[in-house]
């Protein structure tokens, strides 16, 4: 329990700080979400979906722990949440799994939510970006909330960047709450580009809405340790989620995606596409489960893991599960490791391209499978030059934009 | 065709032809578990120290223990101490040599021939009703090939040395909570040893039979394939129709030597319980095969169709370089009926290949779930898995599952698995209506197809024993 008293002790500590600078909304949930805390602590690896995390261990150091409210001025559809109206603000902490510690933690500790709200019929045309930069002079806790909001019919795109401005140790945990209405169309991209000191916890929670489509892609380009969480909701028929990951991984680097899809309703559709290539030591783990309710008839659901070991010591582990309770369904998974094809390997070289050249364009063209199923162009082909950096082990640190400058 | 309807109709509307009892004499001790009644096993049995030694130390560590709650499924609660762990039903008649008459007439029924000259050519029977071996059949002949197939008791008494070697070797008493169990307990299943370089000429095979109420059963079986030998072992079971919920907790323990081959193949038709979900046998083994020497194989066939509750997971250590192990799995569950099963591969050794093929059908309110583990150790160079498991859900009320685990740790490995859920085809059964084969017909034709994959693995009496039960267990899920 000691990794768990410090963050309890903090919050006694910091309690009326922490409520004189957030709405209701927020400070109403504090105390329930200590409560669970205190009474789970962070989950051990018995517990399933932590199965390959260690939780504690990465919780567990002296973390200063950030308590600054959002500032500046934010773009259109974004607001603090205390901007934001009613409606909208009484959605918090509604969408997310507020029995799970990670979540408790975040909700107790967290200052501010940014909430993007795209109004009814409306179509965002630029991507909405929130850019991360995590800089300080000394080792860092962040908890970050974003809640969004999509009425019906609302359309946009939204790119959520990590990066590390500073070489200390960053821990980040991040709850998302989607909110989908009745034909609504999100992509939501998530990149991570920080480096081997970092940790991150995101848990993404999303609810949909009859007939509308979600999109939600996480690159893990480079990382320390990583848990990215995903539940969606399926509750209006027609819906549709395509749920995409890369992760290129090496060092000591740890990933770990765990994804839940659950079909509540008829009529639709999931697929999940996930691609890691795992060089030096680096673990990686990926358990997806498609939960499919009675009465849940005519889905449709598609599981795909693949993966790639370069080395003896990386190690992978892969759980794709579906658990069905309805039977006009049409679902299957499939999950593979193994390690490049010698032939292209001979191929490429009789060509005369050399054979470090030649691994490296395998594992380019192992990616872009997940990287050419995002909508947003500009975005594929930024991606592109970064996993080919990526790869060539051009990427180590942060590329330096204007917003660190 | 006419006659095949009738056919059909009439194994359909059997329901679970195997649920009489046998009014038999039989010797059951006070229900209950404690230090006295594993020592008051052992006695009974006549064993020397070092096995009482060994029932004792599982059975402190079982006190240790917690019944798991992992699996995918909704366990009654099992009351330890309102069990009897030992019932004898030749006690009587053990004096003279002979079968009770009962119990002959109990295996004839069960179609299982105890006397010889009935045998079906090539298989040798032990049977073993409740917590002893009744019979074990055509010892002589194999006995002039070094073959020793008898009982484990008769093992213990007999050849000491070997069962003392191998008893625990691949399923130690701290596996889990059941093998714990099962260690303190166990009362008879079958021994077989092949010497070097022999192949077993005939078919072995041991059959279960549940009978004494408020008992359970917990068999041990011990197989050792030395180097170069092969044998197919067949497995059979069942049980009376009873509305309390029986216990069976078996270990099964395999070790294959160098090039030997074994083939291990489970019908399990244990009583599943009434339509309403009540009473039926809980099936909670452990049955693991352990590939100790270089290019041996081993080969896992199971068709599942009975038991109210199926938690099993026959697995294979594959340590010997280049040895092989195969999963074939059909698990039907019907009812309430529920099962998790599967199979657990691991690589240890070099240029080992594992294969897992399951199917599981589900069928009115039953939950069917497959749960497998592939891991390949950092040591398991060129290790290659092919996982493929199927479901077929019959009903809007039933579940199909799947937990498939894959750990690799080594970059040479090459491990793939595939699931599918579907309900049958409307395309087919269409295609078959078309053509005149009504509903019911159709589906049994199809699942059959379905199943077929495995079902070709088993030994040809076998295969028709589980095409018929297929069709039995599947009864009044149509339409």
């Amino acid at each position: 329990m000691k990794a768990e008293k410090q963050y309890i002790d903090f919050y006694q500590e910091v309690r009326f700080r922490l409520t004189s600078r957030s709405p209701e909304e927020m400070n109403l949930q504090r105390e329930e979400a200590l409560r669970t805390f205190a009474a789970k602590g962070f989950p051990s690896r018995k517990v399933e979906r932590y199965r390959y995390a260690n939780v504690e261990a990465d919780f567990a150091p002296n973390y200063g722990i950030q308590l600054a409210p959002l500032s500046g001025t934010l773009p259109s559809h974004c607001f603090r949440i205390a901007d934001a109206e009613p409606r909208i603000r009484a959605l918090y902490n509604k969408v997310a799994d507020t029995a799970d510690s990670i979540v408790a933690l975040n909700t107790m500790l967290c200052v501010d939510t940014l909430v993007v709200h795209v109004p009814k019929a409306t179509r965002v045309e630029h991507p909405i970006q929130i850019s991360n930069v995590l800089k300080g002079e000394q080792d860092t806790m962040v908890c970050r909330r974003i809640l969004v909001v999509m009425d019906e019919m609302a359309e946009a795109d939204i790119i959520i960047t990590d990066r590390a401005a500073s070489g200390n140790r960053f821990l980040t945990n991040q709850v998302i709450e989607v909110v989908m209405e009745e034909g609504a169309h999100l992509s939501l991209y998530e990149v991570e580009e920080t480096h081997l000191l970092c940790t991150r916890y995101s848990n993404v929670f999303v609810r949909q809405g009859k007939n509308s489509t979600l999109h939600h892609s996480n690159l893990t380009l480079f990382n320390g340790h990583t848990r990215n969480r995903l539940d969606v909701l399926m509750q209006g028929e027609g819906s549709e989620v395509t749920a995409n990951g890369c992760v290129i991984a090496d060092k000591m680097q740890h990933v770990d995606n765990n994804t839940l899809i659950e079909h509540l309703v008829p009529n639709c559709q999931s697929h999940e596409l996930y691609k890691y290539v795992l060089d030096d030591s680096a673990v990686g783990a990926f358990a997806g489960k498609v939960l499919v309710h009675e009465g849940a008839q005519k889905t449709s659901s598609k599981e795909t893991n693949a993966n790639l070991l370069a080395t003896r010591t990386a190690r992978m582990y892969t759980q794709p599960m579906l658990e069905i309770y309805a039977d006009d369904v049409q679902c299957s998974h499939g999950s593979t490791v193994g390690q490049m094809d010698e032939t292209a390997l001979f191929y490429m070289r009789q060509r005369g391209i050399d054979e470090k050249e030649a691994r490296l364009l395998l594992k380019a063209a192992f990616i872009t499978e997940v990287i050419e199923n995002i909508p947003l162009e500009s975005l594929r082909d930024r991606l592109h030059v970064l996993v080919d950096k990526r790869l060539r082990g051009e990427l180590s640190k942060c590329e330096g934009c204007k917003l660190c400058k | 065709m006419e006659d095949k309807n009738k056919f059909v109709r009439e194994v359909a509307e059997k329901k679970y032809e195997y649920g009489f009892t046998t009014d038999v004499q039989t010797d059951i001790i006070e229900k209950g578990l404690s230090e006295e009644v594993v020592r008051l096993i052992s006695e009974k049995k006549q064993e020397p120290d070092w096995l009482l030694q060994f029932r004792l130390n599982a059975f402190r560590y079982w006190l240790t223990l917690e019944q798991p709650t992992w699996g995918h499924l909704k366990m009654p609660e099992i009351d330890y101490q309102a069990i009897s762990y030992y019932a004898d039903p030749t006690q009587k008649k053990q004096s003279t040599g002979d079968i009770d008459p009962e119990l002959m007439k109990t295996f004839d029924k069960l179609g299982i021939p105890l006397e010889e000259r009935m045998a079906l050519a090539g298989t040798a029977v032990d049977a073993v009703m409740d917590s002893v071996s009744v019979k074990t059949t055509f010892r002589e002949k194999l006995q002039e090939k070094g073959i020793i197939f008898c009982s484990i008791s008769e093992a213990v008494r007999e050849h000491p040395d070997l069962v003392r070697e191998y008893l625990g070797s691949v399923v130690p008493y701290r596996d889990n909570f059941f093998a714990a169990l099962n260690s303190a307990v166990f009362s008879d299943g079958s021994f077989v040893y092949i010497p070097k370089g022999v192949r077993c000429p005939m078919e072995l095979s041991t059959y279960f039979r549940i009978n004494a109420r408020g008992t359970g059963q917990f068999e041990r079986t011990l197989i050792v394939c030395d180097d170069d030998a092969y044998v197919s072992y067949l497995e059979g079971c069942t049980a009376p129709m009873r509305d309390e919920n029986q216990l069976h907790a078996a270990i099964v323990e395999i070790v294959v030597k160098e090039r030997a081959e074994v083939k291990y193949s489970t019908v399990q038709n244990w009583y599943p319980g009434d339509s309403e979900g009540k009473g039926g046998v809980l099936n909670l083994v452990t049955k693991r095969g352990h590939l100790r020497g270089a290019n041996s194989r081993l080969s896992w066939t199971q068709v599942e169709t009975g038991s109210a509750i199926t938690w099993k997971y026959p697995s294979c250590v594959l340590s010997g370089d280049g040895s092989q192990a195969e999963f074939y799995s059909v698990a039907v569950t019907n009812n309430y009926q529920q099962a998790d099963t599967g199979t657990k591969m691991i690589h240890i050794g070099k240029n080992t290949k594992s294969t897992i093929i399951s199917k599981g059908i589900s069928a009115g309110k039953s939950q069917n779930a497959y749960r497998g583990l592939v891991k390949v150790a950092s040591t398991a160079d060129g290790a290659r898995n092919y996982s493929s498991c199927d479901s077929l859900l019959l009903g809007s009320q039933c579940g199909a599952h799947t937990f498939p685990y894959m750990d690799v740790h080594n970059e040479t490995a090459v491990v793939e698995h595939e699931a599918t859920t579907s309900k049958i085809s409307e395309d087919q059964l269409f295609y078959l209506n078309q053509r005149g084969i009504d509903t019911e017909e159709a589906v049994s034709l199809i699942v059959n197809g379905y199943a077929k994959e495995v079902i070709n693995k088993l030994p040809m009496e076998f295969a028709v024993e589980a095409q018929k039960l297929l069709g039995v267990s599947l009864e009044g899920s149509v339409g």
